[in-house]
């Protein structure tokens, strides 16, 4: 029995999502942080999600007809964080402290609404693997009682 | 006359952990329902019952020796298969995340159905061994 695999799948997921929606977090915190430089100011964050196949972890699992080269996978992994490279705003702000001797400022890349749409999204996620570890909780509690009366 | 708990349990048992299988290859794609690129999987849950069966059978045949031909027919051999999307997608991300909770949960209640075989099997077992 492999029920415990399902944890281990939904917990990544659930740890890859938290991720997302921590730098979804920080991108709308720092929607609104204006900079003098191109360079200081800060560039939207996106998690690069990637697939852990079993192979990856153990090369001789041998399951019910799976073959080793195909596992069923094994979860989700967070390959890294990037940054945005959509241009950044530059506004006229001449009385702004941090302006620039041309009387601009920088603001980030931020989409805000992107920001929020990609909010719910990890949230929908989140929920669906907590779900699912709901259920092979329950599914693994059913074995417990196999044989008793 | 023994029991052979092999023959007693029927092929429940073996669909008890092709149940199991398939809830954790459904978890892992909702799991990656995000990730880019990443393809619905799917197991051939006939071909591997079909399979069960013949090993409860003892018709099936088995692999004795290295040098013996590998007798699964192609393209099922690793039981597991790539889903054809509804809906495909830009990233060429294949999970269709309503389609694939709703075959989990399904799956779930298709365990508990082979569990309930199974723990009746069990429980008749037990009546046969009490004699009461």
């Amino acid at each position: 029995m492999s029920l415990g695999n399902i944890f281990d799948i939904a917990g990544s997921g659930m740890t890859a999502q938290s991720l997302r929606l921590n730098t979804t977090a920080s991108n709308i915190a720092n929607a609104d942080t204006a900079s003098s430089s191109t360079d200081t100011t800060y560039r939207a964050r996106k998690p690069v999600f990637a697939a852990i196949q079993q192979s990856m972890l153990n090369p001789d699992t041998q399951g019910l007809g799976f073959s080793s080269s195909q596992g069923s996978g094994a979860g989700v992994r967070v390959e890294g964080v990037v940054e945005s490279n959509a241009e950044l705003q530059m506004r006229y702000q001449p009385d702004h402290p941090a302006a620039n001797e041309d009387g601009y400022v920088f603001y980030p890349n931020v989409n805000v609404v992107e920001e929020m749409a990609d909010m719910m999204s990890s949230s929908r996620s989140f929920q669906m693997n907590v779900d699912i570890m709901n259920t092979a909780k329950s599914m693994m509690q059913r074995i417990l009682t196999l044989g008793q009366q | 006359m023994a029991i052979s708990f092999d023959k007693a349990l029927g092929v429940h048992q073996y669909a008890l952990e092709a149940r199991v299988k398939r809830a954790e290859v459904l978890a892992n794609n909702l799991a990656n329902a995000d990730t880019p690129g990443f393809k619905a999987r799917d197991v051939d849950f006939q071909a591997m019952m079909q399979r069960a069966e013949q090993t409860v059978s003892g018709f099936g045949m088995t692999k004795t020796n290295e040098a013996h031909m590998d007798t699964t027919p192609v393209g099922s051999d690793s039981g597991l298969l790539y889903r054809t999307p509804y809906q495909p997608s830009v990233d060429g991300n294949t999970v269709d995340t309503q389609q694939e909770q709703a075959r989990f949960m399904r799956n779930a209640m298709d365990y508990q159905a082979s569990f309930q075989f199974l723990s009746s099997k069990f429980a008749g077992l037990t009546k046969a061994i009490k004699g009461d």
